[in-house]
């Protein structure tokens, strides 16, 4: 008769899995340079990993100052790039509480506290999110206006760079996206 | 309250949120489809995340045991 059940319900099926926001999959932009919002984003990251979603992050503005890799240098920067080098924390271990750093003994004693109750340190969540395969996108923009070069950014098996449509295109497939 | 036949006995005592589901999604694929694993874990976190975390990748929390100190989460492998 020409009508065949399976292949239309196969067709049905994959315009389901098409449709916006279906993929088990969470895209969250890292905006915020705190260690305690690097912590969180970290966690959930390789949590949604666990669970067995794709994960995307895309880090801009703040939370690009986390990627930097503090034994790589770059050079060519100007005067307004060198000071934003300087200023700016070199990579994630230098990042501080948004709340209760008092001068650094604050971070000091999340770090300490974090350690002996045995939490993943950034480093740890670092590694475990690349052997998941949690993708780590750097916002283009904000790298150029940091004075960041791609060469003093840390060494991850999954970094890319891009821009907002990047961003827009894997958080329109997501079911889940935070802004963090 | 059943005794299973266990496959492995995973122990991730001390580990903190979000260690024990990201080590359990690293080894459960290692025993075959419709084993089960023991897992020993002392974060009370955990009595919530793995029911979570097995309904999102659809595998199955068969019993939860609560003991003092010490929880253990029978986890079988179905998918």
């Amino acid at each position: 008769m020409g009508f065949d059940v399976e292949k239309e319900m196969a067709a049905i099926k994959a315009q389901l899995e098409e449709r916006p926001g279906a993929k088990k999959k969470l895209s969250m932009i890292v905006f915020s340079g705190d260690l305690d919002k690097h912590i969180a984003s970290m966690i959930i990251a390789t949590g949604a990993a666990a669970m067995g979603m794709e994960v995307v992050m895309f880090y801009t503005f703040w939370g690009t100052a986390a990627l930097r890799d503090p034994k790589k240098k770059a050079g060519g920067k100007n005067l307004i790039e060198k000071m934003f080098g300087l200023m700016l924390p070199r990579g994630r271990n230098r990042t501080k509480l948004s709340k209760m750093h008092m001068a650094g003994a604050g971070t000091a004693m999340i770090r300490a506290i974090m350690k002996k109750k045995n939490v993943a340190s950034l480093d740890e969540m670092f590694e475990i999110a690349g052997q998941l395969g949690v993708n780590i996108v750097i916002c283009e923009m904000s790298m150029d206006l940091m004075g960041f070069k791609r060469e003093e950014m840390i060494d991850y098996p999954k970094l890319s760079v891009g821009g907002v449509a990047t961003f827009l295109a894997e958080a329109g497939e997501s079911s889940i996206q935070l802004f963090i | 309250m059943a005794d299973y036949e266990t496959k492995k006995t995973l122990d991730y005592k001390g580990l903190k949120c979000p260690m024990p589901i990201v080590k359990i999604s690293q080894e459960l694929p290692k025993v075959g489809i419709g084993d089960i694993v023991e897992v020993l874990t002392t974060d009370p976190g955990s009595l919530s995340d793995f029911p979570a975390w097995a309904k999102t990748t659809g595998n199955q929390v068969v019993e939860t045991r609560q003991e003092p100190g010490l929880i253990k989460i029978y986890v079988k492998r179905l998918k």
